[in-house]
């Protein structure tokens, strides 16, 4: 299991209700119910990957976190989880509402656009960053509304929403992300991982 | 009769009171099973047969001598896998199978045609859950069914909540639509054309009617298919002729095949039941019965549910499988939903579909493993 997933379920205590928007294969979703007693539902758009975790014994419903987030009540998950999507959605603000709503907390992660690999990349070869977390092509890439750890922080401060935990996460280390050093881990961090709530 | 051997019956002396007001008892229900019930009773999965299907599930129907309804889906090493899991069905209550029906005589010992009472998806189950008792099982490990056996599987789970461990509803919906009604009128209307139907009372006339029945079940036969494919099996492929006959022969394959199922479904079904079973899906509004509300029809069970769709069934479409998946999540239900991607249409559930399959496979022996 990714390490990313690892930080996640470090995140989340036992016995609690977790939804995990965009599952894919299931996963997290087999760990934290393996091995935190963890009540899982997924939400996953993929038919092949909806298969997949059938196979794992786990409960997913094949949809659109866009369009399907609302049919669940507020509040009825200890946890929402959202693993590298957010930038995917056509609309990151409605979906990150949403999982807010859905969910006590919610648990995000963002790959790091303002990470110095991308920075170098663009500044030096002139073409669109790819790199572990962003591995596709510009003209085939899901990813619309690409942002920066930084970017994300502000974002959720200017919404009102209370961030719990903000970890940066470079390959196998996680460090705390605080006003502080916010501009350093935006540099050096790939990946964002934010608990918060609202 | 010697089929009446071949058909298992269940008498059941308790007075059964049905929607439209009526009390029926001592009446028969014909069932099968197959698989074996383990010494935990625990094993168990009660399968609901749609319109036209009736108790013989898999393996080949002793009556009809054709394969079960299910065999795709029902048998040892199969997605309901009758090595692991004892299957029982019935035949619905107003069905042609042996369960108390049209055909049957009433203590006149006149056969009751259409003075047979109006029965509903309720009645069904009810009368059904009566086979829990005869086998001795508490709790069902699972039921399931297609079409109007997903309304059954609905509406036992909300009649009994604690009655089963899981819940697999198949390309069905929890409300007949308009248009969903208008294809069944279109099939009672075929029959009661028929001048041998004589209001119903066709055996004791020597009469059958075969041809309203059969323009029935060609109607509606459409209903089970998608447009892609009819198209690729048929397209306008001519039925062993070189050019257009110019007349009123079957010209087209699609029109011999329509033919032909509407004569072979004629051999198998009663007229009079195919009004009975049509009208109790026309009547099925589930939510109607909590007031608009279909979440709470759920509200009492804690059953862990799956419900799967196909892409192409047009009948019972995707959207009317999700408002049950709504239904649920709204009360925080166990539920899971998948949409198979298929283009043979509504009948998809009852073919060789490996994504439907597998998905009912893996749920069901996961699902088991867990227990």
């Amino acid at each position: 299991m990714k390490n990313e997933f690892q930080v996640i379920a470090d995140l989340i205590e036992k016995d609690k209700k977790v939804l995990d928007v965009g599952c894919a294969d299931g996963t997290l979703m087999k760990f934290l119910k393996d091995n935190k007693n963890i009540n899982i539902r997924g939400l996953e758009i993929s038919k092949e990957k909806v298969q997949e975790c059938i196979a794992k014994g786990l409960t997913v419903i094949e949809g659109n976190a866009e369009k399907d987030l609302k049919q669940f009540p507020d509040k009825s998950f200890d946890y929402v989880v959202l693993s590298q999507t957010l930038q995917a959605f056509l609309n990151p603000e409605l979906v990150l509402d949403e999982l807010l709503r859905v969910g006590k907390k919610a648990i995000v992660t963002i790959p790091n656009f303002g990470y110095w690999k991308v920075r170098f990349h663009l500044l030096f070869k002139g073409t669109m960053p790819i790199t572990k977390t962003l591995p596709d092509e510009w003209y085939n890439t899901p990813n619309l509304h690409m942002c920066t750890i930084k970017d994300f922080f502000h974002f959720v401060k200017s919404k009102d929403i209370k961030i719990f935990k903000s970890l940066a996460l470079n390959n196998l280390n996680s460090s705390v992300i605080n006003e502080g050093n916010l501009g350093l881990k935006n540099l050096f961090a790939d990946l964002g991982i934010f608990l918060i709530e609202k | 009769m010697n089929t009446e051997k071949r058909i298992k019956t269940l008498i059941v002396k308790k007075p059964l009171k049905l929607d439209c007001g009526k009390t029926i008892k001592d009446f028969p229900i014909a069932y099968e099973t197959y698989g074996s019930l383990n010494s935990k009773k625990d094993n168990a999965i009660l399968v609901f047969h749609a319109l036209t299907g009736d108790q013989f599930v898999t393996g080949i129907n002793p009556v009809t001598n054709k394969e079960g309804w299910w065999s795709y889906a029902v048998g040892p090493d199969k997605a309901i896998d009758t090595n692991k899991f004892f299957v029982i069905c019935s035949n619905v209550i107003g069905g042609c199978m042996g369960s108390y029906g049209p055909s049957h005589k009433d203590h006149d010992q006149k056969i009751f045609g259409t003075n047979f009472p109006v029965i509903t998806i309720n009645d069904m189950v009810n009368a059904q859950y009566n086979l829990l008792d005869h086998f001795g099982i508490d709790k069902l490990f699972s039921i399931t069914g297609g079409s109007m056996g997903g309304m059954q599987v609905l509406q036992f789970i909300s009649n009994f909540p604690d009655k089963s461990k899981t819940v697999i509803p198949i390309a069905t919906t929890s409300s007949h639509s308009a248009q969903n009604i208008a294809f069944n009128e279109l099939g009672r209307q075929a029959i009661t054309a028929d001048s041998n139907w004589k209001e119903g009372n066709y055996t004791s006339n020597n009469t059958n009617p075969g041809k309203g029945l059969a323009v029935a079940r060609m109607a509606a036969h459409i209903t089970y298919l998608s447009k892609k494919g009819l198209q690729e099996k048929f397209g306008r492929k001519l039925q062993e002729r070189e050019d257009l006959n110019f007349g009123f022969d079957a010209d087209f394959q699609i029109e011999s095949y329509l033919r032909y199922q509407g004569s072979v479904f004629v051999d198998r079904f009663d007229a009079n039941s195919y009004l009975y079973i049509t009208r109790a899906m026309d009547y099925f509004d589930l939510a109607k019965q909590f007031n608009g509300n279909l979440s709470e029809a759920f509200i009492n069970t804690n059953a862990k549910f799956f419900i799967i769709s196909f892409t192409s069934d047009w009948l019972y479409p995707t959207q009317e499988n999700k408002d049950i998946v709504i239904a649920l999540n709204s009360i925080g239900a166990d539920v899971g939903f998948v949409e198979i991607e298929s283009d043979k249409g509504h009948d998809s559930f009852l073919l060789d579909v490996p994504d439907f399959l597998s998905a009912l496979k893996n749920f069901l022996d996961k699902s088991y493993e867990e227990n």
